[in-house]
């Protein structure tokens, strides 16, 4: 089990190096952790699941309006079945509560029929139109105006940390390295088969097959091995979350009717009993741009007082921006280069956490096309991730673990709920958080309606003992000098 | 049952105690003293106690008073929902502490669950989300009982009392303060605080301005500020604290089905502190957030009484008069009135003004047009500060019910300005 954050990297050669421990990169190394090959994950950033994959809608979508045919589709519909029975066996939380795209005037209403058949010619067959007065029932707090329907039942709602999380403990506790902090820089050429050479922000790595999943930086990372067949313009979303005294106002995710602009603006319940309102779509060129702008809200909030007027009355827990990986191409981009010893796996949007697992089994098909001797696939090491989702008991609710450590009893974000055996368990994990952010993403501690008001203080004193903020007391100490 | 041990449910809890009943109080956190735990400054106890204490000693005044009074004090315990109780007793909680799952049945609970400043998120401040960004809780807390560093130029956002707090725990802990920002025209505090902070330790208020982004990635290193007229200007800071804007914790009332006031959000009460749950009362800042704590000590002091008349089988009113306010009040406390016994025990209304009222206005309580009292305000108003209303009035709306002068059910009394 190994996972480096500082330091050289290890001198050897591995038979595969995938780069970027997003949700996609973590699932292709989870993959390879079945065969008997040498695999690191490395990553630029101190966390796994840092860059696009923490900041997603949080849906595990059924695929069904996918463009009929094409990888993406397919890879949606495999990997949504995958990525259900894999949540149940590890405890990721899902909850099934479907989906209703609202029509809100006769040409959206006009629209369903076609989204129906579509739905159909992408393997999904279960949609049923909703008359306005049973939509009205179902869900009351709806604005005026809204005339009926279609029903996707099998959309369901997910925890997008847990995922990435669980993919790459799984893999490290399978044997895979997780290099952190590591960003890739230079890559060297390779002679007929002989091993390449990486340049890292901490040294050299070598390894004789490479797999891009750099999020938004895969096209520049595509550059470097000479591919210029996809550029990535990043497309933020901005998102408003609602309190979770508003998740009694809405029990679907409330999908627009989808126009040429793009998905529009939705409205969700969270797993952690939230309410989302978002996101918006704005294609820019800088890929760190995850602010929010005083016009993203202001147009969430019009959107949503027209969607949901009562969920403005509502508090706002928070606010955050993610950016999308748009290609301007209707597919991913999935390429592979058997010469090079070398596979692309980007364009990746917000499909790519349903997609994840069918992602990496496709990912390992072409590894093996190109000649990668993997051998025969192994059994992984099992596990059980911290439930942080409200549709099964959480510690505070179990006598029975309270029983045998009362330090699950012992709350210390009161806003989530979360007990300071929660967080000393997420900061002796395999992938310890390595920031405020990350530990609320293990756990939801400081993630509630105060935002630190209550337990900021004490929460970032139990990390600060851990040594893992890196603006902890002992870095300001440093900088201060 | 008392829920939360600040200062209302713990002067409330020493009370309940001496007068023989069986009290038991519970707090989420592992000290009692609520909010004042963490106020190091002194200046708490002067109305009440008669002493100059600071927070921590305010608060384990208030503690050892209701444990010396005979009251279970129980800290690390959250109360986590309301719960079907046993027929007998129509109340009941589920609570988790490190001790397991416990199910508490009482013939009357008491909320005091207190207030939190708004923060960045709720206030819709735009931008990157970078460390350094506080409310005056968490800085407090940081400063004062973890003892640790912030950062080194900051920004105050706001300008009430507590953000003048929040500027001397800035400086306690050795960070320059480059700025307080606030939307009005003017502060909110005291103007001996104001201009201490202003003049002896040179922090300029900029006013009619507001925060309008955050910057910097991993770090703050500054925040974009937009003037009313539309200038902008930038300020380098690694540290931002929003203060003020408070609003109650009103998660365990809203979740038991209380009515609560639209504008303040806390728990709609009568002038005994009684929500429209039979049994179940409110008192302190999850009321009005924010006032001192010795208003709010005072509050669990009076609560006393109209809980033993409960517990003594006290009948409740069959419907209340509405107590309501006009632009540009915001909100009042209490807000409603039982007709057959409208007296309030806090002595008092409190208010809050959402647009400055000059010297010489007056508050005029009507009913059905019948003018009940006029009170002039000899200083005025200003936002985020308290405004008193007198409840003498009060007298005249149950003579007006028990005469049933017009109609016995009437109209809500109606609180104006004139100016």
């Amino acid at each position: 089990m190994t996972v480096t954050v500082s330091g050289p990297l290890p001198d050897e050669v591995y038979d595969v190096v995938v780069v970027g421990a997003g949700v996609v990169g973590a699932a292709i190394a989870r993959e390879l952790a079945r065969y008997r090959l040498r695999t690191a994950l490395v990553e630029a950033s101190g966390d796994v699941g840092d860059g696009t994959s923490k900041a997603n809608t949080a849906i595990l979508h059924t695929g069904f309006d996918a463009v009929p045919g094409s990888l993406e589709a397919r890879l949606v519909r495999e990997g949504r079945d995958r990525l259900a029975s894999y949540a149940e066996e590890c405890g990721i939380p899902v909850e099934p509560i479907g989906a209703l795209l609202v029509a809100w005037d006769e040409e959206q209403l006009a629209a369903l029929p076609a989204l129906a058949r579509k739905a159909a010619r992408n393997g999904y067959r279960r949609t049923r139109t909703v008359a306005a007065d049973e939509l009205r029932s179902r869900e009351p707090h709806l604005g005026s105006g809204a005339s009926g329907a279609l029903e996707v039942p099998g959309e369901s709602i997910i925890c997008p940390w847990t995922t990435t999380l669980a993919y790459a403990t799984q893999a490290v506790r399978s044997g895979v390295d997780l290099h952190l902090n590591c960003r890739v820089t230079g890559v060297g050429e390779s002679a007929a088969r002989s091993p390449r050479l990486l340049t890292t922000g901490r040294g050299p790595l070598r390894t004789k097959w490479l797999v891009n999943a750099a999020g938004l930086y895969a096209d520049e990372f595509d550059r470097l091995l000479g591919h210029t067949d996809f550029s990535v313009t990043p497309r933020r979303g901005q998102l408003i979350v609602f309190d979770k005294l508003a998740r009694q106002l809405v029990s679907h995710i409330l999908l627009p009717v989808p126009t040429a602009l793009g998905k529009g603006v939705l409205v969700s319940p969270t797993v952690y009993g939230n309410v989302m309102l978002g996101p918006t779509a704005e294609d820019l060129d800088d890929k760190e741009a995850t602010g929010s702008t005083a016009e993203g809200l202001a147009f969430l909030r019009e959107r949503g007082r027209r969607i949901m007027p009562e969920l403005l009355d509502e508090e706002v827990t928070a606010v955050y921006a993610g950016l999308r990986a748009a290609t301007g191409q209707d597919d991913y981009a999935i390429r592979s280069h058997p010469e090079q010893g070398y596979v692309t796996v980007g364009g990746i949007r917000s499909t790519g956490l349903t997609a994840s697992m069918a992602i990496a089994a496709h990912v390992v098909e072409l590894l093996t096309e190109a000649g990668a001797k993997v051998g025969t696939a192994r059994d992984l090491v099992p596990v059980t991730m911290p439930n942080l989702g409200e549709a099964s008991p959480r510690p505070y609710q179990r006598a029975d673990l309270i029983a045998a450590d009362p330090a699950y009893g012992a709350l210390v974000c009161h806003c989530e709920r979360v007990s300071r055996g929660e967080i000393r368990d997420a900061l002796a994990a395999d992938i310890p958080p390595s920031s405020p952010e990350g530990l609320r993403r293990r756990t939801r501690a400081l993630g509630g309606r105060c935002q630190g008001f209550y337990c900021g203080a004490a929460v970032r004193a139990l990390l600060d003992a851990s040594g893992a903020d890196a603006w902890s007391s002992s870095s300001l100490r440093e900088a201060a000098r | 049952m008392v829920v939360g041990a600040g200062p209302a449910g713990l002067a409330l809890s020493s009370r309940l105690a001496a007068s023989g009943i069986s009290v038991e109080t519970v707090d989420r956190e592992d000290q009692p003293g609520g909010v004042p735990r963490h106020c190091f400054h002194s200046g708490f106890g002067l109305r009440d106690l008669r002493r100059r204490m600071t927070g921590p000693a305010y608060a384990r005044h208030w503690a050892d008073a209701a444990v010396r009074a005979g009251a279970v004090l129980r800290t690390g315990v959250t109360v986590t929902g309301w719960s079907e109780g046993p027929p007998a007793d129509p109340l009941a909680v589920d609570v988790t502490s490190p001790a397991g799952l416990e199910r508490i049945t009482a013939r009357a609970v008491v909320l005091a669950t207190g207030a939190r400043e708004r923060p960045r998120s709720a206030r819709l401040v735009p931008g990157t989300r970078p460390a350094g960004v506080f409310t005056t809780g968490e800085l407090q807390q940081a400063v004062h009982l973890h003892h640790r560093p912030v950062g080194r130029r900051a920004v105050v956002v706001g300008a009430e009392q507590v953000s003048y707090a929040a500027v001397r725990t800035l400086r306690d802990a050795g960070v320059e303060v480059v700025a307080m920002v606030t939307e009005l025209p003017y502060h909110q505090a005291s103007p001996a605080t104001a201009l201490d902070a202003r003049l002896r330790h040179g922090v300029p208020l900029l006013v009619d301005a507001r925060v309008s982004e955050l910057l910097g990635r991993g770090r703050l290193t500054g925040v974009a500020l937009r003037h009313r007229d539309g200038r902008g200007t930038t300020v380098a800071c690694d540290t931002v604290v929003f203060t003020g804007d408070w609003i109650p914790d009103h998660e365990l009332a809203r979740r038991g089905g209380i009515t609560l006031d639209r504008a303040s959000r806390g728990p709609s009460v009568d002038g005994s502190f009684r929500t429209d749950r039979a049994g179940v009362f409110a008192v302190g800042n999850l009321l009005h957030a924010v006032e001192p704590a010795s208003t709010a000590a005072r509050e669990g002091l009076l609560a006393a009484e109209p809980v033993l008349r409960h517990l003594a089988g006290g009948t409740r009113p069959l419907a209340w008069i509405p107590v309501q306010v006009e632009e540009p009040l915001l909100w009042v406390a209490p807000n409603r009135l039982d007709p057959a016994d409208p007296r309030v025990e806090a002595g008092g209304f409190v208010l809050r003004t959402e647009g400055r009222l000059g010297p010489w206005s007056s508050l005029v309580v009507r009913r059905d047009g019948r003018v009940l009292h006029r009170q002039r305000m000899v200083r005025g108003a200003v936002p985020g500060r308290t405004v008193r209303l007198s409840a003498a009035w009060t007298a005249k709306v149950r003579a007006e019910v028990t005469a049933a002068v017009r109609d016995p059910d009437g109209g809500p009394v109606r609180i104006s300005v004139e100016r």
